[in-house]
C-alpha cells in the first residue's frame, strides 16, 4: 500500500512539474545574446543551400583563427533566410536571389546585401550515347519547359547540335518543387530572353509551371537524382552538385551568341560583365551578362545583414568575419566550384562593410587586422 | 490506512484524468489553431478552394482540389495492394505455419514497420520507379492498355509508384495488427469447427469473421499512414499538382506539398493555404477514421446478431 501511494505522490509531482512548464510560457530557447563577457561569442545564421559548403568551410577555417568566435550556419532555404532576418532570429540571413523591394520594406531598420560568392546553375540530362555537351539556347530550355519541345529530336534541338544522335522520345522535364533560390536564377535567366516563357511561368522562386509538363522535386538532391535514374530526362541544378555526381552539363548559349560551359572563370566573366552596372545597395541580377565568354545563368549569393546593429560586440564579430570571408576566405571558393568575387565588387562590399554601425559607431575601426 | 488508501486512489485517479483529458486539449487545440491560422485563404476563396485545380503560388491562386485527389487515390491504391497481401502474411503465420517459420517471418516483417521513411524513399527511386518504367508498366500497358488509367508516358515516377510505395510501408502495420487479432480468437473455435469437419479453409473463414473488427480497425490504422506518409511519397510521386486519369503520371499529396513547401511559405496567403491544406487533411483522416469505427461496430452487431440467433 505504502508503495503504491509512493508512486501515485511520484507521478503526481511528475504531472505538476510537466503542467508548469506547459503553463509557464517561459520561452525555453531563445537567441544567445552572446554578450554575457564570457566563453565564445556566437552568431547564428540561415538561409539559402546553395553557399552551405563554402559557408561550412569557411566557419571552419575562421574558427581556427578566431578561436572566441562560434557560427552556426542552417541551410533553410532562401526564403526562410530572408523570414528569419526579418523577424531578427538570427544575426544574418542569406539569400540566392535579392530581396524583393516589397520584402525589404518589412525590415524595421536597413538591411544590407553583402553579396560573397558567385554561383552558377546548370542544366543536366540523362541521355544514354550523347557524349559531347549538349548544346542548348534560351528559347529550346523554354521550349523545353513549357510543354512547346516534346521529343528530343525536335528539329529545334537537332539543329545546335548536328553530331548528338538525339533519340525519337519524349522529353521529361524536372523542376524544384520546393520554393528555391536556383529556381529564381534559372527562371529569370528565361523570363529575360524569352517573352513566352514569361508570360505563362513567370520569373520567382516557385513560378506557375505549366500544368502536364514534367515533374518536381523537392531540393537539389531531388531533382539529381530523378534525372540521374529517369532516361530521357532534364533538370537544373547548382554547378556543385553536378560536379559532385559526374552528371553531364550542357553548354548554353549567351546573348553574345557563344555556347559557353559553366566553368568558374565563365561565371566570373558574367560577374565582371556586369559589375559596372552594380547598383549601390548591391542587389543585381547577372543572368545573361555581357560579354563573350559569360555564363548566363549565373548569379551571387547574399548574406543579409542588418546596417544598426543592436549589438556591437556581435556586430563588430559578423562585420569582421564577413571581411575575412570576402578576402581570405576567397581562396577555399574554387574548390568547391564557387566562383569569388571580382576585385571591384569586394571593393564595394568593404565599403558596405565598413559602413556597418553599432549605435551610431562604425565597428571595423582597422578591417584587416 | 483506509483514508490514505482512498485519497491515493482519488489522487492517482485525478492524474489519470488529466493525462487523459490532455489528448483532447490537444486535438481541439489542433483544429482551433489551424482553422485560425488558415482564415485567409477560408475567407478569400471559401468553397473555392476545396473544388479549385489550380494551384499557383506565384499568382497567388490556391486550389486544392489536385492534392485532396492524389492524397485519396494514391491512399486507395496502397490499400487495394496491401491489405489482401497483408491478410495472406497474418493468416499464414498464425493459422498454417508452423512456429520455426513463423517466428523469423513475423520478425521480418516487424523490421520492415521500423524503417525510416526517406529510405523507403531512396529505395522507391533507385529500385521501385526503373522496375515500374522497365517492367511493370509496359506489362500494364500490353495487357490492359485500353483503360486510361494505364495509357500515357512511362516515366517511373507517379502516381502509381507513390501507391505501391505506400503500399509496401503500411503493409507491415496491418500485417502485424491483424496478426495479433487473429491471436486472441480462442483455439477452441478452431478446434470446434475442425470436429465439426470443417477443412482448413472453412475454419479460417470462422476465425476471419469473428476477428473483423480488428481486421478492420488493422485497416483503418494503415490507411491513416498512407495519408499522412510524406518523404519516401514525396521522392516518388512526381509532385506535379494535375488531376490525370492514368496512373502512370505524375500526382501530388497534401502532406508531400506540406513537406516541401512549408519551410520556405513566406508569403501570408500562401502560409495560409497550406495550413489549410493541413486541416483538410486532418478532417479527411478524421471522417475515414470516423466511418471506419461506424462499419466495424455495424459489423461487430451483425456477428453478434448472428451468433446470438
Amino acid at each position: 500500500m505504502n508503495k503504491i501511494r509512493n508512486i501515485s505522490v511520484l507521478a503526481a509531482i511528475v504531472a505538476f512539474v510537466m503542467i508548469g512548464f506547459a503553463c509557464s510560457g517561459a520561452p525555453l530557447s531563445g537567441t544567445s545574446d552572446g554578450g554575457d563577457g564570457s566563453g565564445a561569442m556566437r552568431l547564428q545564421g540561415s538561409g539559402a543551400s546553395f553557399p552551405k559548403p563554402i559557408y561550412e568551410k569557411w566557419v571552419n577555417e575562421y574558427q581556427k583563427v578566431h578561436p572566441d568566435v562560434r557560427i552556426d550556419y542552417q541551410s533553410t532555404g532562401s526564403g526562410a533566410g530572408q523570414k528569419a532576418i526579418l523577424s531578427r532570429t538570427v544575426d544574418f540571413g542569406a539569400s540566392d536571389d535579392p530581396m524583393k523591394d516589397e520584402d525589404l520594406a518589412k525590415a524595421d531598420s536597413e538591411l544590407m546585401h553583402i553579396p560573397t560568392v558567385l554561383g552558377a546553375v546548370v542544366m543536366t540530362y540523362n541521355l544514354d550515347g550523347v557524349d559531347k555537351p549538349l548544346r542548348l539556347t534560351a528559347e529550346n530550355i523554354a521550349g523545353i519547359y513549357l510543354g512547346e519541345i516534346k521529343k528530343w529530336n525536335d528539329p529545334k534541338l537537332t539543329a545546335d547540335n548536328p553530331d548528338a544522335n538525339l533519340p525519337d522520345e519524349d522529353i521529361f522535364p524536372v523542376y524544384r518543387a520546393d520554393s528555391s533560390g536556383t529556381t529564381a536564377v534559372f527562371t529569370d535567366f528565361l523570363a529575360a530572353r524569352v517573352p513566352a516563357f514569361k508570360d505563362k511561368v513567370g520569373a520567382s522562386k516557385q513560378p506557375n509551371w505549366v500544368e502536364g509538363v514534367g515533374s518536381g522535386q523537392p531540393r537539389n538532391d531531388g531533382v539529381m537524382g530523378l534525372v540521374k535514374q529517369t532516361p530521357f530526362s532534364i533538370g537544373y541544378v547548382e554547378i556543385a552538385f553536378a560536379k559532385a555526381n559526374n552528371l553531364p552539363t550542357a553548354l548554353i548559349k549567351n546573348p553574345a551568341g557563344n555556347f559557353v560551359e559553366a566553368t568558374i572563370e565563365n561565371v566570373s566573366a558574367a560577374a565582371a560583365g556586369s559589375a559596372a552596372k552594380m547598383p549601390a545597395d548591391l542587389r543585381i541580377s547577372i543572368t545573361n551578362a555581357d560579354g563573350e565568354n559569360s555564363y548566363p545563368i549565373s548569379s551571387y549569393t547574399y548574406i543579409l545583414v542588418y546596417k544598426d546593429q543592436k549589438d556591437a560586440r556581435k556586430g563588430k564579430a559578423l562585420a569582421e568575419f564577413l571581411w575575412w570571408a570576402v578576402h581570405d576566405g576567397s581562396q577555399f571558393a574554387k574548390d568547391l566550384h564557387y566562383a569569388p568575387l571580382p576585385q571591384e565588387v569586394v571593393g564595394k562590399v568593404e565599403e558596405k562593410l565598413k559602413s556597418i554601425t553599432s549605435g551610431g559607431n562604425s565597428l571595423l575601426e582597422n578591417p584587416g587586422k | 490506512m483506509a483514508k490514505t488508501g482512498t485519497f491515493a486512489d482519488s489522487l492517482f485517479k485525478g492524474i489519470l484524468t488529466v493525462f487523459a483529458g490532455t489528448i483532447i486539449l490537444v486535438v481541439i487545440a489542433m483544429i482551433v489553431m489551424m482553422f485560425w491560422n488558415s482564415l485567409p485563404t477560408i475567407k478569400e476563396f471559401g468553397l473555392g478552394f476545396l473544388i479549385g485545380s489550380d494551384w499557383q503560388p506565384a499568382s497567388d491562386v490556391y486550389g486544392a482540389l489536385p492534392f485532396i485527389y492524389g492524397t485519396i487515390v494514391s491512399s486507395v491504391i496502397a490499400l487495394i495492394l496491401a491489405v489482401p497481401v497483408s491478410l495472406g502474411i497474418a493468416i499464414f503465420l498464425v493459422e498454417q505455419a508452423p512456429r520455426s517459420i513463423a517466428s523469423p517471418i513475423a520478425f521480418m516483417v516487424e523490421l520492415l514497420a521500423a524503417i525510416p521513411s526517406v529510405v523507403y524513399g531512396l529505395w522507391g527511386i533507385f529500385v521501385l520507379a526503373p522496375f515500374i518504367r522497365n517492367y511493370l508498366g509496359p506489362f500494364l500497358q500490353d495487357y490492359l492498355g485500353w483503360l486510361p488509367l494505364f495509357q500515357g508516358r512511362l516515366t517511373g515516377i507517379g502516381m502509381l509508384t507513390g501507391g505501391v510505395i505506400m503500399a509496401i510501408m503500411v503493409t507491415p502495420i496491418i500485417t502485424a495488427v491483424v496478426r495479433d487479432v487473429l491471436e486472441v480468437v480462442p483455439t477452441s473455435q478452431r478446434d470446434a469447427a475442425l470436429a465439426l469437419g470443417a477443412t482448413k479453409w472453412e475454419t479460417t473463414l470462422i476465425v476471419l469473421e469473428n476477428a473483423s473488427s480488428g481486421i478492420a480497425g488493422a485497416v483503418v490504422l494503415g490507411l491513416g499512414r498512407a495519408l499522412g506518409e510524406t518523404m519516401a511519397v514525396t521522392m516518388v510521386i512526381g509532385n506535379a499538382p494535375q488531376i490525370s486519369a492514368s496512373l502512370f503520371e505524375p500526382a501530388y499529396t497534401i502532406a508531400s506539398v506540406l513537406a516541401a513547401n512549408f519551410a520556405e511559405a513566406t508569403d501570408r496567403l500562401y502560409l495560409s493555404a497550406l495550413i489549410e491544406m493541413g486541416l483538410v487533411l486532418f478532417l479527411v483522416t478524421f471522417v475515414v477514421n470516423a466511418a471506419a469505427k461506424v462499419l466495424v461496430m455495424g459489423v461487430a452487431k451483425g456477428t453478434n446478431a448472428a451468433r446470438q440467433a
